[in-house]
């Protein structure tokens, strides 16, 4: 793939500008690859630069009317079971009121509970299951058993090893135990301790956060940066702080709860366009700007747009060159939650920002974790040295969250400086070369059997469509059966038919490991049914390609 | 051979049903109780089946029969 950032003696340049020169704006009209994608519309064609192709194909209608089947048997055993449980016929595991609180309002008679209690529980062994090792492309994980369908487990003793693990957010591969590799970690952690004990207003800013903040600005190509413990802290406690009662923010349907939260707490006016559709967006804006505050009618303080960069449930990157030229026309503010695609897009790994080829001061506010790419924890808010220095007198979790610990700020400063290439070798470009190279062979194999993906071809996040209930638990059990660690999604994290299985995939997965995971799935999606896909691409397309060139002799 | 296919079919069979009425995830006292009621309706039905539909076959046979029986004669008397 044409890389415009060249490696001249070790040292990697990195370019902002001057990408368009090398792609030709014409090459979006050559899509016409499968049907049942989502192309690019023409009317935005200079707008990207390289084509944009997005899954969502619909399953065929009596997949849907078997999966709420299997949810109608589900509830009327659920009902028979409460039944059975309120009348004494059977023993209570579950949370209950006490004899004393049974005329007070009830507490578990919603729909969550009555979900939870017959539904989740049978397939409950799913999740939460510990490891005990680093999660790299391959962890143990600790044996457990249930003797009553899953209400207690314990745990045998035994270790299940080397499990192919599909389910971390290791993008780039930085959660290692190499010794060699974490040198400068061990030096900080002997050096600094693991505890800060204080907020960063107080006496928890240290020399290692301010070296880290110069590292993520440069990184970013932005002004100042200003980093903080905890990635879900980071949006919740800091879009409060930005906007405020008389603002107005827009937020997309599919955001995470961290940024909900956020714009719930800071008591601005939300309302939610469509995912990713830029029409839904558009008239938003336009009622925003016509008709202003509700009662009113006064212009609004501050119209804020919040989006992420890759959605981990659906695996879609967001349609930014839009959505900035909207803002501009529109004057509103762009945050952008780069969660999921710091590190993992980008030519060389700096985020959908790079990916788009756009300049990174059009977004306002530009919000990311060193939780997924970067083997750390923590957040970050990047942008101009105005708003950077305004977080750290008002932000929330400035005054009262505890900073980041150093030896993890050593972690990202050495991730950081490896993805630069700072330390002198490509190996951080050869990790996300690498990682472009598996989520491409991965989603074009899973295309290829038939199975239902949803999302970008560029995404390394890629969500697996189950949509049965029965399904969600075999599929699971299958897969560790075989020894591949997958996570699994319902209801409530996605809407109740659309359950999936979502692979995140690693720069450190090996060929040999993709394939072992792809033969599994071939094989449990033939015992399972899974190949709902009515586009699946033929194998071997060079092949056809030469029968119909003898043919036309 | 053949027999051990179509017995892997069947099982396979067994294996969708019980997935998509979610009986995988029931315990084994609500499989019985599931799997009797299913098959309690399916032996009514088939029953009812068995007696009723020849009688309803019959007696519509022999309505529509009727009917054009009926038609016929009208027409043989306008012609005359």
């Amino acid at each position: 793939m044409a890389n415009p950032s060249a490696v001249c003696n070790g040292h990697l340049h990195h370019h902002h500008q001057k990408q368009n020169n090398l792609l030709k704006s014409g090459i979006y009209k050559k899509n016409g690859i499968t049907k049942g994608t989502k192309k690019n519309g023409i009317s935005n064609g200079t707008l990207y630069k390289k084509t944009f192709i997005e899954h969502f194909e619909q399953a065929p209608m009596y997949v849907a009317v078997l999966t709420f089947l299997g949810f109608g048997v589900g509830t009327i055993f659920g009902y028979l079971r409460d039944f059975m449980r309120a009348w004494g016929l059977e023993k209570r595991n579950i949370a209950a009121e006490r004899e004393q609180q049974k005329d007070f309002v009830p507490l578990y008679q919603d729909f969550e509970n009555f979900y939870t209690r017959n539904l989740y529980m049978r397939i409950r062994d799913n999740w939460n299951r510990p490891i005990c090792s680093v999660p790299g492309p391959q962890f143990d994980l600790m044996e457990r058993v249930t003797d009553d369908y899953n209400w207690t487990f314990r745990f045998t003793g035994r270790t299940i090893k080397n499990v192919i693990n599909m389910g971390s957010y290791n993008y780039l591969g930085f959660a290692e135990t190499d010794v060699n590799a974490l040198k400068t970690v061990t030096i900080e952690l002997q050096k600094y301790g693991t505890g800060v004990c204080s907020t960063r207003q107080e006496m928890g800013t240290l020399d290692k956060h301010v070296e880290l903040e110069k590292l993520v600005a440069k990184f970013l190509g932005v002004e100042d940066a200003m980093v903080f413990g905890m990635g879900f802290a980071t949006n919740s406690m800091n879009i409060p702080a930005l906007v405020g009662k008389g603002c107005l923010i827009l937020s997309d349907e599919l955001n995470h709860t961290s940024l909900i939260l956020g714009a719930r707490l800071s008591r601005a006016t939300i309302r939610i366009f469509k995912h990713n559709n830029m029409q839904s967006l558009e008239k938003l804006l336009r009622d925003a700007i016509i008709y202003g505050q509700p009662r009113s009618r006064r212009a609004w303080r501050k119209i804020i747009i919040l989006v992420e960069g890759i959605y981990s449930m659906e695996g879609s990157i967001v349609r930014l060159p839009e959505i900035v030229s909207l803002k501009k026309k529109y004057k509103a503010y762009l945050y952008l939650d780069e969660a999921h695609s710091i590190g993992a897009v980008g030519a060389t790994g700096r985020g959908v920002v790079e990916y788009f080829g756009m300049n990174p001061d059009d977004v306002d506010v530009l919000m990311g974790t060193f939780t997924k790419s970067f083997g750390a924890a923590g957040g970050y808010i990047a942008g101009k040295k105005d708003l950077v220095d305004f977080l750290r007198t008002h932000s929330h979790s400035a005054v009262y969250a505890t900073s980041m610990c150093p030896p993890v700020a050593e972690q990202i400063i050495r991730a950081m400086k490896c993805l630069m290439g700072l330390d002198g070798t490509t190996q951080g470009l050869q990790r996300v070369r690498q990682l472009g190279k598996n989520t491409r062979y991965f989603r074009r194999r899973l295309h290829e059997m038939g199975f239902i993906i949803y999302g970008n071809d560029d995404s390394p996040v890629v969500p697996l469509l189950l949509y049965m209930p029965g399904k969600i638990g075999a599929f699971a059990r299958r897969m560790l059966e075989k020894n591949i660690g997958v996570v699994v999604v319902g209801f409530p994290a996605t809407p109740i038919t659309e359950s999936r299985a979502r692979f995140c995939v690693s720069a450190a997965h090996t060929r040999e490991m993709l394939d072992t995971v792809l033969n599994a799935l071939d094989e449990l999606g033939d015992f399972l049914h899974l190949k709902y896909s009515r586009y699946s691409k033929s194998s071997h397309p060079e092949l056809y390609e030469e029968t119909r060139l003898e043919l036309e002799d | 051979m053949d027999i051990k296919r179509t017995k892997n079919y069947l099982f396979w069979l067994y294996c969708q049903f019980e997935l998509i009425t979610c009986s995988y995830l029931m315990e084994p006292w609500e499989k019985l109780l599931f799997y009797t009621f299913n098959v309690t309706v399916l032996v009514t039905v088939l029953y009812t089946a068995y007696t009723f539909v020849p009688a309803h076959l019959s007696t519509a046979f022999h309505f529509f029969l009727h009917l054009f029986g009926n038609q016929h004669e009208n027409t043989v008397s306008i012609v005359k």
